[in-house]
């Protein structure tokens, strides 16, 4: 197989990924886009892994391994971002990334949102 | 050199062209994830870009790292992210304000990154193959042996990170039980339940204990000191049954109970077109 198959599709992906990051308003698919890029960089670790586990003859499979080690960082950052997402929604009453101009846990600059994110967490229930 | 001659630009083989298609559909689904307005239906297409990423990982015959990719991605990571839209109250429906007021910025930029990396990728890897053929790179023992005998310490670390990160996220998550209930959703909740709740459950019980008491009613007019008995309008209401039809004792029935039972305009003047 063409090595650059497997390396334009990463590419493509994790390009995909980063059009989502900086353009999506809502936390929750800001971290799926964060999802896609790191899955395109483990599509390209394992493409070059085997790439040069039958050029070399002699390796460490470091691609592989690495990719099974961003899988379980990736599975932590999901949880702990998941965590961090929820502890912002339940002290600011949204997950708008836009709105979240301060990361301090006081009400008093929440004060004039609160109602408008009241009222979107209403209307939209 | 020798795989540069055997293989042509123009001539792909069947695993090239399987990967090919799978690529598409992956890199469509992946750009409905970042584009489409609805939240749900983003995480479910990321469902077929990562499942799209297992099958090609299965082309590059990388097997372990296939069946892993399905069972963390697929099988945990979407769920939780499922779990966090439910919990945010994402809206079900189409959600106007999903993409920033940047977006055209960020197009500029992603398009630029894949111009450029496409670039470099295809001029530095022009003459470079992958041999698939023989024993499998990926194959669950040589994955195991490599990790096991090269990236133990690693591989210990990480256990220590997955740990670490399990009680990060139970301290995140703790903080909201100790807190006090703040005060918009405390008060939302009180005022949105308490206020319904009283009203259909006193019209829920008022038909269907008139519907209880009508086929006694209907069976026999005797009956009717036993089951309504105890104000002196259940038995204002006997002669009228003895001389009206059973619609006027239907109507007498809740009558006497719109007495007692708060509510309904109806039953008041259904009471005195059954004493009339």
């Amino acid at each position: 197989m063409h090595l650059t198959y497997p390396a334009v599709l990463s590419v493509l992906l994790f390009c995909t990924g980063v059009y989502g990051v900086l353009a999506r308003r809502n936390a929750i698919l800001v971290l799926m886009s964060v999802e896609l890029m790191l899955n395109a960089v483990n599509l390209n670790l394992v493409a070059f892994d085997v790439w040069l586990s039958k050029a070399a003859r002699e390796t460490l499979h470091s691609g592989q391994a690495l990719t099974l080690f961003t899988i379980a960082v990736a599975a932590a950052e999901i949880g702990i971002g998941l965590a961090i997402v929820l502890a912002v929604h339940r002290n600011s009453g949204t997950s708008d990334i836009d709105r979240l101009r301060d990361t301090a846990e006081g009400h008093g600059d929440d004060d004039p949102q609160a109602p408008t994110a009241a009222e979107k967490a209403e209307a939209t229930a | 050199m020798n795989l540069a001659a055997t293989h042509g630009f123009l001539s792909p083989t069947g695993v090239e062209i399987a990967f090919l298609l799978v690529g598409l559909v992956t890199l469509g689904a992946a750009v409905v994830t970042v584009t489409t307005p609805q939240l749900v239906h983003a995480a479910l297409w990321l469902v077929v870009a990562l499942g799209g990423l297992a099958v090609e990982y299965l082309l590059l015959t990388a097997e372990f790292i296939a069946w892993v990719q399905v069972l963390i991605y697929v099988g945990s990571v979407v769920v939780l992210l499922l779990f966090g839209l439910m919990l945010t109250r994402a809206p079900i429906g189409r959600s106007p304000d999903a993409d920033s007021g940047n977006r055209w910025a960020a197009l500029a930029v992603a398009v630029a990154a894949a111009a450029a990396l496409v670039w470099v990728v295809v001029d530095a890897f022009r003459t470079t193959w992958i041999d698939l053929a023989g024993a499998a790179a990926g194959s669950t023992e040589a994955t195991g042996a490599s990790l096991f005998q090269n990236w133990v310490l690693p591989f210990e670390a990480l256990s220590v990170l997955l740990l670490a990160a399990l009680v990060g996220a139970i301290v995140l998550s703790r903080k909201a039980t100790t807190d006090p209930v703040p005060p918009p959703l405390n008060s939302r909740g009180v005022g949105g339940g308490s206020r319904p709740v009283p009203d259909p459950s006193n019209e829920c019980t008022g038909p269907a204990e008139q519907d209880g008491t009508v086929p006694d009613d209907g069976s026999g007019p005797t009956r009717e000191p036993r089951s309504d008995a105890p104000p002196g309008r259940g038995k204002g209401a006997l002669p009228d049954d003895g001389t009206g039809s059973t619609p006027d004792l239907n109507g007498s029935v809740p009558g006497v109970r719109s007495g007692t039972a708060p509510g309904g305009g109806e039953k008041p003047a259904r009471q005195e077109g059954g004493t009339r």
